[in-house]
């Protein structure tokens, strides 16, 4: 069973650009939603489902597939970016992103989008989730693999660190968590909002394995993601570093992205720059 | 009704149901701690291997189970019913919305708990999870009963709320009664045209007792255990509005939001040919406190006394 889709780090990165393309012109074209922290994730969301990910797209329910649990699930334009290229949704799709109706709900949703294992939108809950899922596999006697991504600024939440101390508890060496280091959330940078200070430190403390890369290295994120499947012995993090709005001048560590569109003029400028 | 007098709590039945799908490995239990209060422990002392325990941590526990029944493994997940709603934005959004059949047992519910005091009777818990769309909510009267509803909810395709109780009551089924009762239909545990008393929980035996008092006053009452809050069983209530144009509610809970709302949401919504008034025994929207069951019962206006003064106004007011 081939794992991702055997690209090459130069053919990733091409997808990542294609993503990041799509990713603006979904939340330009709903004039709404989260552009900064999909633009920040997607060179991993594309090391995950270009190099990595056992999935079927003509079998979104496989129940042996690897699971990708998006706690971040704002940063759904990402995803849905990711989730075309890898051939569960049309590229066509990206128009119902935030509209009546459409599967590209502004939150990731199992239940609307094929492909998408989790129903997200609140944050925090991502790591109980693929815990469970996790639990799962290891009683259907599985080596499936299950990742979730986190937001930094969900780290805030209480319940991330229940799910961390029961991953380690329980020895959940298929458990793996990428945690999206972009230092800002919603109303402000997360150095003025809630200070998190050593993050890798942290998921150390608890019993994790972790790793820290560069989250726009593609070549950093393949090894990272191969590094975190070989690990059996408990759960494994990556805390990748990663700068928010990634790709787009204008966007690039500016809090003001995190939830907002490009007007037409940002737009031009944004499709610009992503060649 | 042949009724045997002794029995356990309710939350034995919950523990005695686990039990009978040991040979189910679909089944999974979830703990947070209270193993031994909510009697989950039973199960994990036979099938540790189906038994995940996460420590006293609930908002986990929801999730932890949603991601199981995602992967098509059937969680029953227990706590005190207090503290599952510590976790209700989780299960809110990480169960309900999505629609995965996780069944949570939330023991210990009411003022009936005791000694505990009020941080440990919940008294809200029926009416929060009635509020969202796709859970199921059942309060079963005696320990038969909830084994046998426990044992159904394995096969009920969505999730479920089932508050059970931490004290003993006597039983009002036979194990052969209850393998009769069906999730989403009432009861009838009396039949009579004057008034209905619909009850749930421990105030199903109070007003099967004030059935016998009334009777002896010359008042026929229908008793009804409302095992299930929601979906409510609306033609059944229908039916007995009708005939008897004469409500009581009875429960173990708020006033505000639990079966005596139930049951008025659903009537006024109905047609009749005439008024049919209702009456709510209940807590009165006040927090409980330390002391004995039948002390606290007794202070907090849930006893068959209260039931029949509540049949009394209600019937003047036909």
């Amino acid at each position: 069973m081939g794992n991702g889709m055997g690209l090459s780090i130069e053919e990733l990165n091409e997808m990542a650009l294609q993503c990041r393309r799509d990713i603006v012109t979904m939340v330009w074209k709903a004039q709404a939603g989260h552009p900064g922290g999909s633009l920040s994730a997607i060179d991993m969301l594309v090391g995950l489902y270009g190099h990595k990910l056992r999935v079927d797209p003509n079998k979104p329910k496989w129940e042996d597939r690897d699971r990708f649990i998006m706690s971040k699930g704002h940063a759904s334009p990402g995803v849905y970016s990711v989730l075309g290229q890898r051939g569960f949704i049309e590229s066509s799709d990206f128009d119902s992103y935030r509209k009546f109706g459409g599967i590209c709900q502004g939150h990731v949703d199992m239940k609307w989008c094929p492909g998408v294992d989790f129903s997200a939108g609140s944050l925090g809950m991502g790591v109980s989730f693929g815990l469970g899922c996790a639990i799962a596999a290891n009683l259907d006697g599985s080596e499936r693999q299950t990742w979730v991504m986190l937001g930094d600024g969900e780290l805030q939440e209480g319940q991330i660190w229940e799910g961390a101390m029961a991953a380690a508890h329980h020895e959940m060496g298929n458990l793996n968590v990428v945690v999206d280091r972009n230092n800002i959330q919603n109303d402000d940078f997360c150095e003025v909002q809630m200070r998190m200070f050593d993050v890798a430190g942290k998921f150390a403390a608890f019993g994790w394995n972790v790793t820290e890369i560069d989250g726009h290295d593609m070549t950093e994120i393949v090894n990272a993601l191969d590094w975190a499947e070989a690990n059996t012995d408990k759960p494994s993090c990556i805390v990748m570093h990663t700068v928010k709005g990634k790709g787009v001048s204008f966007m690039e560590n500016n809090p003001k992205f995190h939830g907002s569109a490009p007007n037409d003029e940002q737009y031009k400028i944004a499709m610009g720059e992503l060649q | 009704m042949s009724a045997p007098s002794s029995g356990g709590a309710s939350r034995d039945g919950y523990g005695a149901a686990l039990l009978e799908m040991l040979e189910d490995d679909k089944v999974v239990v979830i703990e947070a701690d209270l193993g031994k209060s909510t009697k989950s422990c039973l199960f994990r002392s036979q099938k540790p291997s189906h038994t995940v325990s996460l420590g006293i941590a609930e908002q986990n526990m929801m999730l932890v189970s949603a991601g199981l029944a995602s992967s098509g493994y059937i969680p029953f997940a227990s706590t005190f019913a207090i503290f599952t709603e510590r976790g209700f934005e989780q299960v809110r959004n990480g169960i309900a919305r999505p629609n995965l059949a996780v069944h949570l047992c939330g023991s210990h519910g009411g003022i009936h708990t005791g000694t505990d005091g009020s941080s440990a009777q919940s008294i809200e818990d029926l009416g929060i999870y009635r509020t969202l769309p796709n859970m199921a909510v059942l309060h079963p009267c005696d320990d038969v009963s909830t084994k046998a509803l426990t044992l159904a909810l394995k096969d009920h395709d969505s999730p479920s709320y089932t508050r059970t109780v931490r004290n003993k009551t006597s039983r009002v089924y036979t194990e052969e009664e209850a393998s009769n009762l069906r999730i989403g239909q009432f009861s009838y545990l009396k039949e009579g045209n004057h008034v209905a008393i619909l009850a749930c929980g421990v105030m199903v035996q109070e007003a099967l007792s004030a059935h016998s008092i009334l009777e002896e006053m010359g008042i026929k009452s229908t008793i009804i255990d409302v095992h299930t809050i929601k979906p409510l069983d609306v033609s059944s209530l229908y039916d007995i509005a009708c005939m008897t144009c004469a409500i009581v509610t009875a429960e173990d809970h708020n006033v505000i939001g639990g079966l005596g709302s139930a049951v008025a949401e659903a009537l006024v919504g109905l047609d009749f040919s005439r008024r049919i008034p209702v009456e709510m025994v209940g807590v009165q929207d006040k927090f409980g406190q330390s002391g004995q069951p039948s002390e606290l019962m007794s202070h907090y206006n849930l006893t068959k006394e209260d039931i029949i003064e509540a049949v009394q106004r209600v019937l003047k007011r036909k």
